[in-house]
């Protein structure tokens, strides 16, 4: 072997392991400021807990007959494997970078010879099992006791359903990142955002099944990004899909992902042409 | 190197008077103003060149500090700093500069400032070995070493500071763009941080280019100023040429071992612009300032004699005043 395929290699590994150091350090520290605050940290906990609400008042309604194809033990599923989801696939980055850009405090990420998308994600990742500390395992074992019937059995879904919590939070990370980045453009950006987040809430099956849709208004529903963030992933657990179905979501889920992220990467580079670094 | 030819920086800002009316008002038809902060500014920098950057409040210092540091994109002109162009923020350009402003700060504020370190000898790739010595250089230059493992916001300003400064200087930069640096400092930490600037930038040949309103940072640190004033460079050269051209006369201090009479004082020296029984200032040029000095050893009891430039607060108010005249 010549020297140069050799000497591109061994660059090629030295850019690998600076990137993973950097990484492992972001979101070492990213967790110890998570937990700075203890008691701040326990409320912050509780406050995603939506679900469960959303499972008292949907069991009772079909404690009596079965609604559509759920009866109270498929709620019970349903509801849990959404709280798991969305423990695991909330963000929130988009009330940090309005909040950056407009008290200029931007400048000192922008001084780090590391993306600031990078140090975002990092900040998310690193706090997603904390938010999850106490729900997650009461979750589960809640669903493999008293809901386990309501699980699917497919392996090939079982394989999907990592994938398809992957892409909700690609998907839901970057959307925000798109917002956010618009903060560059409009000075805040967190009118948007409340509207984006409203027909999340309607849309993403958080709620209620998209089962409950009407038809029409269904299919309308299955083209949104929305879908994707929450109730695809819940469904492939669920076995509430079929195979074909779930490498389709699967596909479009990542095509929305990835498009929203070279979307919010477009946008933040423009966006900076425009950044006045007010008081930073 | 650092060099900037004809830079200008124009800012669009929305304007709205008081009142619920005007904000109502304000909703459906804004209206905007252009802020010429920087209007055709140039200037180069030498490696090593320890530089201040004076000016009023509002004047373009900041601006075009961050236009250097890659933060803002000019309206026009150009700028390289290191050859390169910091709008694109090029890596290798972000490893040789930092920006460190007086009134924002990057140490995380929740944790201690041992993680901010850590922090940026990670993403500015410092290996293990050059990080232990620079922080080891670092914390005994600016005895820090009982505040690192504290939480940021536990630390007083005067201590965020020096921690804030350790910080920015993990991966050794070799352009420092200071803002304000000792702003809100006490008199003796400015002097600690005044001393550690000079210190790091004579022992790495660290540019330096430094905005402050205290003059005493000025004095002792940077040989060369540049002085801008509604976005508009109005000097550019040595620290003592701007005093020399502002205000050419000196100020003679004289004490008396015993007391001396007004009249007595006045038919020596002179018209005083203070006195009294055992002291009097007097402002001088030159050629006068030989002439009297020489009359008052020789008729006065003195016991000692100052002579000193007039001081720089006073040097750039008259500057600023003179050039808002020329105007």
């Amino acid at each position: 072997m010549t020297e140069a395929p050799l000497e591109a290699a061994r660059s090629t590994r030295r850019a690998g392991a600076r990137a993973a150091t950097v990484i492992a350090t972001l979101l070492r520290i990213s967790f110890a400021e998570a937990i700075a605050y203890r008691s701040e940290f326990v409320v912050w906990i509780l406050t995603t807990n939506t679900p469960l609400v959303m499972l008292a008042l949907w069991s009772s309604v079909a404690s009596e007959a079965p609604f559509g194809s759920f009866g109270q033990r498929a709620f019970v599923a349903y509801f849990l494997v959404t709280l798991i989801v969305r423990m695991l696939t909330g963000t929130w980055v988009v009330w940090h970078m309005n909040a950056e850009i407009k008290s200029g405090t931007l400048s000192q990420r922008l001084l780090r010879p590391v993306h600031p998308f990078l140090v975002y994600a990092s900040d998310n990742l690193a706090s997603i099992p904390l938010r999850g500390l106490v729900s997650i395992p009461v979750a589960v074992i809640v669903v493999s006791t008293v809901a386990r019937s309501e699980l699917t059995r497919d392996p090939v879904l079982w394989c999907v359903a990592p994938l398809a919590v992957t892409g909700a939070w690609v998907i839901s990370f970057s959307s925000m990142l798109v917002i956010g980045a618009l903060g560059l453009f409009w000075e805040s950006s967190i009118a948007l955002w409340d509207l984006w987040f409203s027909l999340y809430f309607v849309f993403s099956g958080y709620l209620f099944p998209l089962a409950f849709f009407p038809r029409p208004l269904a299919r309308w529903v299955a083209v949104s990004p929305f879908p994707y963030t929450l109730s695809f992933p819940v469904e492939a657990v669920l076995g509430r899909l079929s195979r074909a179905d779930a490498f389709t979501s699967l596909g479009v889920q990542w095509t929305y992902g990835l498009g929203f992220l070279a979307l919010a990467l477009w946008l933040w580079r423009r966006g900076l042409v425009r950044y006045s670094a007010y008081g930073g | 190197m650092i060099s900037v030819r004809h830079l200008v920086k124009h800012y669009r800002v929305h304007q709205r008077p008081p009142g619920l009316l005007a904000a109502l008002r304000s909703t459906f038809r804004r209206r905007f103003t252009t802020v010429r902060a920087v209007d055709d500014v140039s200037f180069v920098i030498e490696p090593g060149e320890r530089v201040g950057f004076l000016g009023p409040n509002g004047a373009g210092k900041t601006t075009t500090l961050k236009v250097l540091a890659g933060l803002l994109h000019p309206t026009s002109g150009e700028v390289r700093v290191l050859g390169m162009d910091p709008r694109t923020r090029p890596v290798d350009l972000l490893r040789s500069i930092m920006l460190v402003t007086g009134q924002k700060q990057q140490l995380l504020w929740d944790l201690p400032p041992v993680e901010t370190f850590e922090l940026n000898r990670a993403v500015f790739d410092v290996p293990r070995a050059d990080y232990t010595r620079t922080i080891d250089e670092l914390v005994t230059l600016l005895h820090i070493e009982d505040l690192i493992k504290r939480p940021t916001r536990q630390l007083s300003l005067g201590e965020r500071m020096k921690c804030e400064l350790a910080a920015a200087l993990v991966h050794a930069p070799t352009i420092l763009f200071l803002d304000e640096p000792t702003i809100g400092l006490d008199v003796s930490m400015q002097s600690v941080v005044r001393a550690f600037i000079r210190s790091y930038s004579e022992q790495h040949r660290a540019t330096v280019l430094l905005t402050s309103h205290h003059m005493e940072d000025v004095a002792a640190l940077t040989p060369r100023v540049l002085v801008i004033d509604h976005g508009k460079m109005s000097f550019d050269g040595g620290l003592a040429d701007l005093v020399r051209r502002t205000r050419p006369d000196k100020l003679i201090t004289l004490s008396f071992s015993a007391p001396v009479a007004a009249d007595r004082l006045a038919a020596v020296v002179g018209k005083t612009i203070e006195s009294s029984p055992l002291h009097a200032v007097l402002e001088l040029d030159g050629a006068a300032m030989k002439e009297v000095v020489a009359r008052a050893i020789a008729e006065l009891p003195i016991l000692d004699l100052k002579v000193e430039d007039a001081p720089l607060e006073e040097v750039l108010a008259d500057f600023f005043a003179r050039t808002a005249g020329d105007a």
